[in-house]
């Protein structure tokens, strides 16, 4: 029967093509043409991911704030608005500052672009397809965030601007608490699945998805892990790093054309990490629905391709963190620091120890 | 001339380790130092995850970029210093350094040709599984290290006490 639920793997069709390559070019050449073709997928998807949820969103909060939102560049529904921005954007002027460290500057949102970038490439997209898939997969995208922590404190430092400075402390503040309990959080999936790598995560949610396996635990885990991610990717109600009416726009203040663009795109792609690795860890990754017991109802759910369904949770999961940007008020910074160290971090701590324990004394399902 | 990918890749990254730690040492700005160093580490990184050794790449990444640099970062933009430094070394320091450097280096050295390391320990393209190094941390047996384990986190916690104790108002 193996055949029949493995029919959407793509790994047989991935060996086949690389041999095929091998045995025209040779080893390194083909080596060389894959990394290559990858890093422009990746590229390609990167971008058209930001300019869809970017449409998203504004679609999102015209809807909550009871209003139409983009509808006039390109048919009836604003498609072609963002497009239009994007060109936009690309040819505006990226201004040199005076006495500012230029050298640093113009690094700091490529830092803050590579470590979204690495996150990116661990998200399991589809059976047989992990991109970059160690056995420490999980710990990497933890890893990973520090680098754009450290682009944040380095544009506001580098723009040689007290907003930027202030909105680079607050934020930078901000992420390194919340990394705790969504690490502490993260531990506890690794305790029930029994693996770090991403592959493995997925895989060991064949039978039921992680946010079911705990009790009520997992679903606590599962919104623990959406506020700190909200808040790593600096959305509201987190965002009080570029709290316009005190801060003009934060770290990213003195930013103008592409340079700018960069912190948008990585904050939209942020949005879109965080929504894939929650799904990851509690919605499955790419795996279907299945419920015990009923079979014939998981293999139609089955028939339905892998990336669908990592695609499709992921974007409720994004969904879900728009309905939460769009309807709370910004916190202030001490209101955000008591909700970690007084409340998160320590329920996240309790949660920990009790999925172990459950684990260990086998009551999960 | 066979040059495999691991070498090119290996030669690259130690050319951008070596630049960054001249320019971590001569760099005026002391952010700029930072960011340096910061190449450096994450150098490194690159290197045990090109021997197959993830698990302390990605800790590697997680101590020194997520932790210790953001540490400095936060230090510097906290602390009013100066854009730049301009320190005029003196003479006897000089040569005191250059004696130091030249020491270590030659001690390096030694301890690299007589140490007799083993190639073959692991065969290439192997990654050693998060599982066996967790049970050699916490297992009791011949090279396993339980105690030094429990003696560091015993440490560390003393460390956050006293933290604690220091920043406490009163």
């Amino acid at each position: 029967m193996d055949w029949m639920t493995d029919y959407y793997s793509v790994a047989p069709l991935l060996s086949k093509v690389h041999e095929t390559l091998r045995t025209a070019m040779g080893e390194k050449a083909t080596l060389a043409l894959e990394g290559v073709a990858l890093v422009i997928g990746l590229i390609l998807v990167y971008a058209v991911l930001a300019i869809v949820l970017i449409y998203m969103e504004r679609r999102v909060c015209a809807a909550f704030q009871c209003r139409i939102g983009p509808n006039r560049v390109g048919g009836k529904g604003g498609l072609l608005q963002v497009p239009a921005d994007v060109v936009k954007i690309l040819t505006k002027e990226i201004i040199r500052l005076n006495r500012a460290d230029h050298l640093l500057y113009e690094l700091a949102p490529f830092f803050v672009i590579a470590g979204s970038f690495i996150s990116f490439a661990c998200l399991p997209w589809h059976k047989g397809a992990p991109l970059l898939d160690y056995e420490v997969g999980i710990m990497l995208v933890l890893a990973a965030s520090g680098l754009g922590v450290l682009g944040i404190l380095m544009a506001g430092w580098s723009s040689n601007s007290k907003y930027a400075v202030i909105g680079a402390m607050r934020s930078g503040a901000m992420m390194i608490s919340y990394e705790l309990s969504m690490g502490i959080v993260v531990i506890a999936v690794v305790a029930l699945s029994g693996t770090m790598s991403i592959s493995g995560i997925v895989e060991s949610q064949e039978h039921l998805w992680n946010l079911f396996r705990g009790h009520i635990l997992t679903v606590i885990a599962f919104f623990i892990y959406l506020i700190s991610g909200n808040a790593e990717a600096n959305r509201g109600p987190f965002d009080l790093a570029e709290a316009e009416q005190e801060l003009t726009a934060g770290y990213h203040t003195e930013y103008s054309g592409m340079h700018f663009g960069f912190f948008y795109l990585a904050e939209y792609l942020n949005l879109f990490i965080t929504a894939g690795i929650s799904t990851t860890l509690f919605l499955g990754g790419w795996m279907p629905l299945h419920i015990p017991g009923l079979e014939s109802l998981n293999m139609v759910l089955d028939a339905i391709p892998g990336v669908i369904w990592f695609v499709g949770k992921t974007f409720a999961v994004v969904f879900l963190l728009m309905w939460i940007r769009w309807s709370f008020p910004r916190l202030r910074i001490d209101q955000v620091q008591t909700l970690e160290w007084k409340y998160l971090m320590p329920l996240s701590l309790v949660l920990m120890m009790a999925t172990v324990v459950c684990k260990v004394y086998g009551w999960v399902f | 001339m066979d040059i495999t990918f691991q070498q090119v890749v290996f030669f690259v990254v130690s050319l951008l380790m070596v630049a960054g730690a001249v320019a971590a040492v001569t760099a005026r700005r002391i952010l700029r130092a930072v960011t340096a160093l910061l190449v450096v580490l994450f150098g490194t990184a690159a290197f045990y995850f090109m021997l197959g050794y993830t698990f302390l790449g990605t800790v590697q990444i997680t101590v020194y970029a997520g932790g210790i640099v953001i540490l400095y970062v936060f230090s510097i933009l906290l602390t009013r210093s100066e854009l730049s430094v301009r320190a005029r070394l003196s003479k006897s320091k000089l040569v005191a350094v250059l004696v130091t450097s030249l020491t270590g280096l030659a001690l390096v050295l030694w301890l690299l040709f007589t140490a007799g390391f083993s190639m073959t320990a692991l065969p290439e393209g192997y990654e050693l599984s998060p599982q066996l190094i967790g049970e050699a941390l916490v297992g009791p047996g011949k090279y396993q290290f339980v105690l030094p384990f429990e003696v560091i986190s015993v440490l560390l916690l003393a460390c956050i006490i006293g933290a604690v104790m220091i920043a406490r108002k009163r």
